[in-house]
């Protein structure tokens, strides 16, 4: 074990697969001379050659061309900058990524990764903030994961490049600069595309979130526990296909349940867990479902205005202890 | 260019193979056989087989939703197709793609798009990994119409092809008419080549009506795809014949003008005329009994092909996620 950023777990999962597999090529804005802007290619270029490829301002070649690079038999990796850019290429995303291994009736594969820095940083304001996560697992055909830590962040982007199916690896940038501890490569653990985690086990509350929203969860989960409530806490990190039977099990045993994300709670992927266990396990809850997650807003550039678009773990604890009054 | 009376009469055998696929599709959806949309390639026959004729089974297109002519061209088996577009399981796509979304990727024909300028970047995506990344030398060609070459995806794929001398063929199809709307109401330029210079892309104008000339363009294409010097756009001067789809009632333009048009453009007509008498294009002529020979093979083949769409079966239903994800 060392300690590593959760950029630096990205660079090594990246690193290792690309020494096993020459298909396995990168490209995107800003990589090959400063390692992508937020520092989480650095070192690839120089090891790779030619395999790390700086695009133009050019998204709709980004994707188009990475879905383009997969059905001619490569393996490739892009990055988006910020998330926020991806409504540039949404058409490369659901209407050629998604779907041309479907409507060709299996013909194609689109092994490709789709690397998105999203969420709120220092003042990014509107356009360079977004957690649009919840867009892309309402459509057939990709996968969606956004893991927390940088463990997840290294077995998560391996298990992502190995996967034959196209997947959008949200990366949160205040985790980027997170650090912790990291195993060896020979004891790492392979993850599988679609399982949760429980991060702390508890019997009064479920707590289920993924990617920064963790630091809420297990913020408020800690507080809670020192006022006597025990909560379990469940890091989804895979959306689509997400973990339904561990949250589901989860509820069954604690009967409360409480779903917290960056992203704009109208439409989030919290409104999916949510329903999900209202659909198949109602009656198994003591309390109504709790949701926290962005007012309806765009993200506004000032502190002062920003922090009111914020989730916080006072808000979970504040929400938790009432569902026991 | 002069070829072989074979390829020639291989030309023809392959324009005669789409004509007679499209007369039949045309026929059939209007019987209300075919579900769907279709979009027919008639009348410009001589672009995809002139072009295709020019690439190898390892090279890859881009097609359109008027993308049955490049399928055909590109080699794909008519029986296969006949039976997607009829949404059958033995189908191509096996019933889940139809006439637009159309895909072969044993003859390297990966795909029709239903989205008008979706092409451009997935052809060079494709060259990017042939040349950068798998090393190969397989070339990339991506067919698209005016009006498509109004989509800002093909400045972002002719801008990256060029830059890196990607081997990606631009191939216009200069039908003159997208949709229901003439070109020359949205179009900046009169010849869409003229787009070209600005990626420090050579252009080639062609007659699309002349499978020769628009073949020639190819190989030329081919050629410096290969020799690693980068992209060629061959606008192909073509009209489209039918209703942007089957079922279209064009209000749009007149009987007469159409008619007229198709008479002017027609390659299966220009073919006959020219082959039936001493040309720059072969040595010889072929016989009008030749060229009657190899269209009754084709409307013999294509009869056959619906017969096989239609004693095939529909997908079982319990197949509609199959093939969602690996």
């Amino acid at each position: 074990m060392r300690k590593l950023s959760f950029s630096m777990a990205t660079c090594e999962a990246m690193a290792e697969e690309m020494a096993l597999d020459d298909k396995i090529f990168v490209m995107g804005e800003d990589l090959a001379r400063q390692g992508g802007i937020f520092g989480q290619f650095k070192g690839l270029p120089e090891k790779f050659p030619g395999r790390v490829i700086d695009t133009p301002i050019s998204e709709t070649f980004i994707i188009g061309g990475g879905v383009g690079a997969a059905l001619a038999g490569a393996r490739p990796v892009v990055d988006m900058h910020f998330a926020d850019f991806i409504g540039v290429c949404m058409d490369e995303i659901f209407n050629q990524m998604a779907k041309v291994r479907y409507m060709f009736g299996g013909q194609a594969k689109v092994p490709l990764v789709l690397r998105a820095p999203d969420g709120m940083t220092i003042q990014g304001a509107a356009q360079h903030s977004q957690a649009v996560e919840a867009w892309f697992c309402h459509i057939p055909g990709i996968q969606v994961v956004a893991p927390s830590n940088p463990e997840d962040a290294k077995a998560v982007l391996k298990a992502a490049i190995r996967s034959d199916n196209p997947v959008i690896y949200f990366e949160n940038k205040i985790l980027y600069k997170e650090t912790a501890m990291v195993p060896e490569i020979a004891d790492e653990v392979p993850y599988t595309i679609g399982k949760a985690k429980v991060r702390r086990e508890g019997k009064d509350v479920t707590i289920v979130s993924y990617s920064i929203g963790m630091k809420n969860a297990l913020g408020a989960a800690e507080r809670l526990a020192k006022e006597g409530i025990e909560a379990e806490v469940i890091d989804l990190i895979s959306l689509s296909p997400w973990d339904k039977e561990a949250v589901l099990t989860s509820v069954k045993k604690t009967h409360r349940l409480c779903i917290a994300h960056e992203a704009v709670k109208q439409g989030g992927f919290g409104a999916e867990i949510a329903a999900t266990v209202a659909e198949e396990a109602i009656e198994y809850l003591d309390a109504p479902i709790l949701r926290y997650g962005a007012p309806f807003c765009p993200i506004p550039f000032a502190p002062t205005l920003e922090k009111m678009v914020r989730v916080f773990p006072e808000d979970l604890v504040k929400g938790i202890k009432g569902m026991f009054e | 260019m002069k070829v072989s009376k074979e390829q020639a009469l291989k030309f023809y055998e392959t324009m005669c193979l789409i004509r007679e696929f499209e007369t039949s599709v045309k026929h059939d959806f209007l019987n209300g056989e075919i579900p769907g949309f279709v979009h027919l390639y008639i009348g410009e026959e001589a672009v995809a087989t002139g072009i295709c004729a020019a690439l190898d089974d390892t090279d890859y297109i881009e097609s359109t939703h008027r993308g049955h002519g490049h399928c055909i061209a590109k080699g794909a088996d008519v029986d296969r197709m006949m039976a997607e577009i009829f949404g059958k399981k033995t189908g191509l796509c096996k019933g889940k793609g139809g006439s637009m979304h159309i895909a072969d990727f044993s003859v390297g024909m990966l795909g029709a798009n239903g989205v008008v300028g979706g092409g451009y970047n997935l052809a060079a995506g494709a060259a990017l990994a042939n040349k950068m990344i798998l090393k190969n030398d397989r070339v990339s060609v991506v067919f698209f119409g005016d009006g498509a070459s109004n989509r800002g995806t093909f400045h972002e794929a002719a801008n990256v092809s060029s830059a890196w001398k990607l081997p990606t063929i631009f191939v216009n199809e200069m039908n003159q008419w997208a949709s229901t709307t003439p070109y020359e109401t949205t179009t900046a330029v009169k010849d869409i080549s003229d787009r070209a210079k600005g990626y420090h892309m050579p252009a080639v104008i062609a007659d699309g009506k002349n499978v020769f000339e628009v073949y020639a363009a190819a190989v030329g294409a081919v050629e410096r795809a290969r020799a690693g010097e980068g992209p060629t756009f061959i606008e192909c001067k073509t009209f489209r014949v039918e209703g942007h789809f089957v079922g279209d009632p064009e209000l749009y333009r007149t009987r007469e003008y159409v008619k007229e048009n198709a008479a002017l453009n027609d390659p299966l007509t220009w073919f006959d005329r020219t082959m039936t008498r001493k040309n720059g294009y072969i040595d010889g002529v072929i016989e009008p009994q030749e060229l009657e020979a190899v269209r009754a093979a084709a409307k013999e083949k294509i009869v056959k092909a619906k017969e096989f769409a239609m004693s095939s079966e529909y997908p079982d239903p319990d197949q509609y996620t199959a093939d969602l994800y690996l």
